[in-house]
């Protein structure tokens, strides 16, 4: 098993923390893992990425051209990656900053409305975990407890509290994503 | 404080602060740069002053740090810093003084793309300022190059090990991508640090007052007033540097053993260069990577028999070819070695290198 992953968005979308989430879930499973930030000045507003790749073996490249899966959070991030997602991939939006479509036909594309419904729960920092959901409902990669046991090793003690509300909003995610 | 291996995700630069005190080093003096400062960062947060006694110290500025570490490891201490290819830049001067008092120390250097003050991005900018040396006179650093987060943390140990055993500076040559992204990690479990007895005596040359009754006072320096004198010693040098290269070269092959084409490559350059071996072997191309772990003392042997029996050489490198000529001494020209390189913080892509390697190798 190899999943080669890229999520891009807005710099403080919590893109960076999702993946790595999505990272220490994976080692709960007992892969390999690599976490790659693109980071500097555009982590500042402009568009952030990091690519997240899940392995039985070694991982070699941490850098890549092609993509198993796309998470894109805005315009940008989709003209940018739309086209490095391998044929039979996975492309997962956010509808909410998305202005011109995915048109491909090759790939599977599914819609998350995750900004409308973290702001309808009153809660819009909730939002990356929605999408890290239907990420995991759609690719199923890792388990939800793997997540939850991942939060608990990525988060210091003094926000365990919070673990509870975020595994309602992954579970949450599994239940809003579309597929297109 | 559990005393047991432990398996986290994280950055290399994270790894490297956990591993120093993990394998008992006694202190730490830096200085904040990108893209290094978490190493400082997570040794402020792990507070090992409480724990196993680590000293941990931000300085006024580079040029303090690396006076700091020539005075530490003159004690017989197990002494680091860290910093990125500028700050590196300023240390140059006690470099050299380290490598002819023959203090033990390490210095990790966590390049960004340069000359100068450059970018904040990941580069192989700095592999002839650590293999080479911008200080001055007839000196070698031990240069070990760390692939993944992983090696990042167990170089620490294996650092230590090199530097008491030959008391010499030892560089660990990373970059920004080893040093900001994350990985699986399995950390040592704790080593203590050494008490003033065993210093004393492992490091019977330290100046220290340990030893003060027994014995006339050791003296640490690199003046010489007699010039015969400091050739002797510089002789003595060359010669332990004689076998530092015939005993402590590393290298690692992939998939060398049918190669027609290989890939020389260290460092991340290495990794991405692998990510391109498995799209080439796919396709049907017998293709592997050499790559060097450690830089100084170079895998001279390993690439001389290598081109005897490849086609064709690629040196790939986030610079504008700095590795390059020694690969290309080391092979005494037994084949055509090509290059790639990107720099200023630019990473290549696996695609550059297959189509590379298309064009070549047709």
């Amino acid at each position: 098993m190899k999943e080669e992953i890229i999520i891009s968005g807005f710099g403080g979308q919590g893109i960076l923390s999702m993946g790595k989430i999505l990272a220490y879930a994976g080692i709960m499973e007992g892969k390999e893992v690599t976490w790659m930030p693109s980071y500097g000045p555009e982590q500042r507003g402009g568009t952030a990425n990091v690519t997240v790749i899940l392995s039985d073996k070694r991982i070699n490249s941490p850098v890549l051209n092609t993509y198993d899966t796309a998470i894109v959070l805005n315009q940008p991030s989709l003209d940018k990656f739309v086209n490095c997602v391998k044929p039979g991939g996975t492309l997962i939006y956010d509808p909410a900053n998305i202005l011109t479509p995915p048109s491909r036909t090759d790939i599977n594309i599914y819609t998350i409305e995750a900004m409308s419904e973290s702001a309808k729960m009153q809660n819009l920092k909730v939002f990356n975990m929605l999408l890290l959901g239907g990420l995991i409902k759609v690719r199923p990669i890792v388990t939800v407890e793997d997540v939850v046991q991942g939060l608990r090793k990525a988060l210091p003690e003094r926000h365990h509290h919070l673990i509870p509300m975020n595994e309602e909003a992954i579970r949450h995610g599994m239940e809003i994503i579309q597929r297109l | 404080m559990h005393n047991d291996h432990e398996i986290l995700l994280l950055k290399g630069n994270e790894a490297i602060a956990h591993a120093a005190i993990r394998y008992g080093y006694d202190g730490f003096f830096g200085y904040p740069i990108t893209p290094q400062s978490e190493i400082l960062e997570t040794l402020a947060l792990l507070r090992p002053w409480e724990t196993t006694g680590m000293v941990v110290l931000q300085s006024e500025s580079e040029v303090a740090s690396i006076n700091m570490i020539y005075a530490g490891g003159s004690t017989g201490k197990c002494v680091l810093t860290s910093s990125s290819s500028v700050g590196i830049s300023l240390m140059q001067e006690v470099i050299p003084y380290m490598a002819i008092s023959e203090v033990p120390a390490l210095i990790v250097s966590v390049q960004r793309g340069g000359p100068g003050l450059g970018t904040i991005q990941p580069s192989q900018s700095d592999y002839t300022q650590a293999v080479y040396g911008g200080g001055n006179g007839d000196y070698h650093n031990i240069v070990l190059a760390p692939c993944s987060v992983q090696e990042s943390c167990d170089m620490v140990g294996l650092a230590k090990e090199l530097m008491m055993k030959w008391r010499t500076p030892v560089i660990i040559l990373s970059d920004g991508s080893i040093g900001q992204m994350m990985e699986k990690c399995t950390l040592p479990p704790y080593t203590p640090r050494r008490t003033d007895e065993e210093i004393r005596q492992q490091c019977p040359w330290a100046v220290n007052g340990l030893g003060i009754k027994s014995r006339k006072p050791n003296v640490v320096t690199s003046l010489e007033l007699d010039q015969a004198f400091m050739e002797k010693r510089n002789k003595a040098l060359q010669e332990k540097y004689k076998q530092i290269e015939n005993t402590e070269v590393r290298a690692e092959y992939y998939l060398t053993d049918d190669a027609e084409t290989v890939i020389v490559a260290f460092g991340s350059a290495a990794r991405i260069s692998m990510g391109a071996i498995d799209i080439l072997r796919e396709q049907g191309h017998k293709i592997g990577l050499l790559r060097p772990i450690t830089l100084w003392p170079f895998p001279n042997n390993e690439v001389l028999e290598l081109s005897k029996r490849a086609k064709r050489i690629l040196v790939v490198e986030l610079n504008e070819g700095q590795m390059l000529r020694d690969v290309e001494w080391a092979s005494q020209f037994s084949c055509p070695i090509d290059f790639i390189g990107h720099s200023g913080g630019v990473i290549m892509t696996p695609d550059e290198i297959v189509e590379k390697i298309c064009s070549i190798a047709k």
